[in-house]
């Protein structure tokens, strides 16, 4: 069978949505259990004291590439039908700044916080309805943001594309990378005071 | 398989959850052709939502009108779907590893108040910036990163960059 399963007509669209579901939970579920309902276990990554952040986040990225260069090389999923996310270079330095000071702020992002208000967190609570807050404020503002939203716009490009090199090689360097980033990240919690939390 | 502790502070090995997210990402784009997302069904929620409230409002909005209004439905969406089991799935988590509590989690030296109100003010930046970026850690960084997409690494490393220097000036909230 030949991915994405959906839109090449092997099962039906409304399938589509039960998938979603069970997508959704296998998240949440990985998410909760490695610990992102608790937002001083994922801040610990800016002070030290605990990497479950990087850990979790750069291994399921390097699972997922080499998966789907993988799955492509086999001829298993058609690369082409999959959603690149687009870049809008503009968007998304001035968006991941003001993602990153939220991030500081209330120790979630989106998805971490659904976590922490699934398992009964009321800062994740409050963090989630500061969100719906923030999307509305944003799109009754739009017209102001319009043009930032829209420039920079370069299409679907790779980040191996950036670099003139091919999709293999690049997440082979991702992937020692990862491995660098984990051995770092293990040295310096060994060094950084212990946090209770 | 380690004994599950009652105080809630069992959980998964970091590269064992990461090998779980990873593989999940991958199902979904092998079923689905997209990646996982958190920001975009509360996107869709309120469009939703102000689409019934204030219908002409919403057709007369740039953003808006995108994604509500016009025979559009916002609430029957893949990431709304998806979402949803994102509460679910964290849900049973938490009833596994003895999580579940009503709490307010917060460093001893504020109070609960404190945490709540940068929560709130964290959840509204970053609410905002998920709309500027087209997505979140997840939409954006993480399922951008599994396709290579330069955008999706870009974001990754506005956010990650940010929060290092903002942590350090909010430190006191957390250590």
């Amino acid at each position: 069978m030949i991915g994405p399963i959906v839109s090449s007509g092997i099962v039906s669209p409304m399938w589509d949505n039960i998938f979603a579901v069970l997508i959704g939970m296998g998240f949440g579920f990985a998410l909760e259990a490695s610990g992102f309902s608790s937002s001083r276990k994922i801040i610990g990554t800016f002070f030290g004291y605990d990497f479950v952040v990087v850990k979790v986040f750069f291994t399921a990225a390097i699972v997922a590439s080499m998966g789907l260069l993988y799955l492509s090389y086999f001829g298993l999923v058609d690369y082409s039908q999959l959603y690149i996310q687009p870049t809008f270079l503009t968007g998304a330095i001035v968006g991941g700044i003001i993602m990153g000071v939220g991030f500081a702020m209330g120790g979630f992002c989106p998805g971490t916080s659904l976590c922490a208000a699934a398992v009964g967190k009321l800062d994740g609570i409050v963090f989630l309805g500061g969100m719906f807050i923030g999307v509305f404020l944003f799109s009754e503002s739009f017209p102001l943001w319009q043009n930032l939203y829209n420039s920079g716009s370069q299409g679907s490009k790779m980040i191996n594309e950036a670099f003139g090199i091919s999709p293999e090689l690049f997440t082979f360097f991702l992937v020692l990378a990862a491995v660098g980033m984990f051995y770092g990240a293990t040295w310096v919690q060994k060094k950084v005071k212990k946090v209770e939390y | 398989m380690k004994k599950i502790k009652s105080d809630g502070t069992t959980y998964l090995n970091p590269y064992l959850g990461g090998v779980i997210l990873g593989t999940v990402l991958l199902l979904a784009f092998y079923i689905s052709g997209r990646g996982l997302g958190a920001s975009g069904a509360v996107k869709n929620t309120v469009a939703a939502t102000v689409n019934v409230v204030a219908p002409e409002h919403v057709a007369n909005n740039a953003y808006y009108c995108q994604f509500a209004g016009n025979g559009k439905e916002p609430m029957s969406n893949w990431l709304v779907y998806e979402v949803l089991g994102v509460l679910a799935g964290a849900f049973i988590s938490g009833i596994v590893f003895n999580r579940l509590k009503f709490k307010v989690e917060h460093s001893p030296k504020i109070t609960s108040r404190r945490r709540l109100l940068f929560a709130l003010g964290g959840g509204l930046l970053f609410g905002f910036g998920t709309q500027l970026a087209r997505g979140c850690t997840s939409g954006a960084a993480l399922s951008g990163m599994a396709v290579l997409s330069f955008g999706g690494y870009i974001t990754m490393i506005a956010i990650f960059g940010t929060a290092f220097v903002a942590a350090w000036v909010f430190r006191k909230n957390w250590i």
